[in-house]
């Protein structure tokens, strides 16, 4: 087999590539700020005091679970343009990223929570503490930090998952280099450039992640070690 | 509200059946790769170790729906003549042996390196080892997360609509081109992914408990 690569067409489309990026980039951090609140709100139904709360969230994570992203966009964004609800794509997309990443941050933010020692609780009763004063400084945050790395796999995943809208025709890596592609009819090197593209973002992903762990975690900047 | 007639009916659950197909195309594929993947990882050379690493790490770090476009788009340009079930079952494959290589490769290494040590010991060659000391014991601890990430194909095969096969989100699309009632039908693809996926994860979650080996 002989094939002649010919990386120069697609390459032309080096500003679409660079957009589209910074779109998915974009869709990827919107999702996952809001994904990662709604997870944490999961995550504290699902351990809380109220049975009901906990079944309602129980509820929602393995509806999401077990689904496929592409249907849950689906039913986002033709779903709620049938009952007149209409939604342009990129919120359709983002909208249907953080339910779908929201069911997955709360089993993890779950595990976390649930690592945190019974003893620590009541100490943090004993001192007086409200309830949400112990949710907020004796339980969240080591819980976050211990399933930190977890969580960062788990965006680096939502931000791939993000090649999913293209669907829905929201302009992001995917669909632009599907253009590209019928464009150029150099569909091989248009896709080795975007998944190279792809690793990139992953990589710029774990790298701030990275970072921003050492501005949320003083603990861990001043020895040098996680919890 | 008309409710589906017949023949839709009977399309949707012929793209249901097409799912289960190519879920266990994907499965029986990228589990054989996978095992290769995983052998290599564990007991290959140090280059080919790094190589297979690398395999890993490019296909973990790009989408799914990249992978299915490069072997749909990418090898038909290339000169070969492919089906989008082939090019579905190819991109799965390959996607499915990255990360059931990787699990696999967890739960191979952790059998006490003790067993290792005693069956050569008792003069077993690698092959002997491997079949009747690590493996088994291997195979216990790995079919929870196998039967869990199981979920994950059957999710994933999806984006095999993105290609043009017809299994059932394609099958959803293609129906509410004609009735326009969005909401009805993927709420109804849903519900059928759901009727694939729910007993998967509860029977992962059960082996968990009942093969609960790692830790005993």
């Amino acid at each position: 087999m002989k094939y002649d690569f010919d990386f120069s067409a697609p390459l032309a489309y080096w500003p679409d590539f660079v957009a589209a990026a910074g779109t998915t980039l974009g869709l990827s951090l919107a999702s996952t700020v809001f994904g990662f609140l709604l997870g944490v709100l999961c995550a504290l139904a699902s351990t809380g005091r109220s049975a009901w709360l906990a079944r309602l969230s129980s509820v929602y994570v393995e509806t999401i679970r077990n689904t496929p992203l592409l249907v849950q966009i689906f039913i986002v964004y033709f779903g709620l343009a049938s009952i007149g609800l209409k939604v342009d794509a990129f919120a359709a997309a983002t909208a249907a990223l953080v339910i779908n990443v929201g069911a997955y941050t709360s089993e993890i933010v779950r595990a976390g929570i649930e690592s945190i020692p019974k003893g620590q609780l009541e100490a943090a009763e004993c001192l007086g503490l409200s309830r949400a004063q112990v949710l907020t400084h004796v339980v969240l945050p080591p819980a976050i930090e211990r399933v930190y790395p977890a969580l960062t796999s788990q965006y680096v995943l939502l931000m791939l998952a993000s090649s999913i809208t293209s669907q829905i025709s929201a302009e992001e890596l995917t669909a632009v280099a599907n253009r590209i592609q019928s464009d150029t009819f150099r569909s091989v090197e248009t896709y080795l450039i975007v998944a190279a593209a792809y690793l990139v973002l992953s990589l710029v992903m774990r790298l701030g992640f990275w970072c921003a762990s050492y501005i949320a975690f003083p603990r861990r900047r001043r020895l040098g070690t996680p919890l | 509200m008309t409710p589906l007639t017949a023949p839709q009916l009977q399309f949707l659950l012929t793209g249901f059946v097409w799912t289960v197909v190519l879920s266990s195309l994907a499965f029986a594929g990228g589990g054989l790769m996978g095992f290769g993947v995983a052998i290599a990882r564990v007991y290959g050379p140090t280059v080919t170790r790094q190589l297979v690493m690398l395999y890993i790490k490019l296909i973990q770090g790009t989408p799914l729906l990249v992978l299915l476009s490069l072997a749909y788009f990418g090898l038909p340009a290339m000169g070969f003549d492919i089906k989008p079930l082939t090019a579905a079952g190819l991109g799965l494959s390959v996607y499915v042996s990255a990360y059931l290589g990787e699990i696999w490769r967890g739960c191979i290494e952790s059998v006490p390196r003790t067993q290792a040590e005693a069956a050569e010991c008792l003069a077993l060659n690698w092959g002997q080892r491997l079949v009747h000391v690590i493996l088994p014991q291997a195979a216990r601890i790995a079919t929870p997360p196998t039967v869990g990430f199981m979920v994950q194909i059957v999710k994933n095969t999806s984006l095999a609509s993105a290609i043009g096969f017809v299994e059932l989100a394609r099958a959803g699309q293609v129906i509410n081109n004609s009735t326009f009632q969005p909401f009805v039908i993927f709420v109804l693809i849903a519900a059928l992914y759901f009727s694939l996926c729910y007993p998967l994860s509860v029977l992962s979650r059960r082996l968990e408990r009942r093969l609960n080996v790692a830790d005993r």
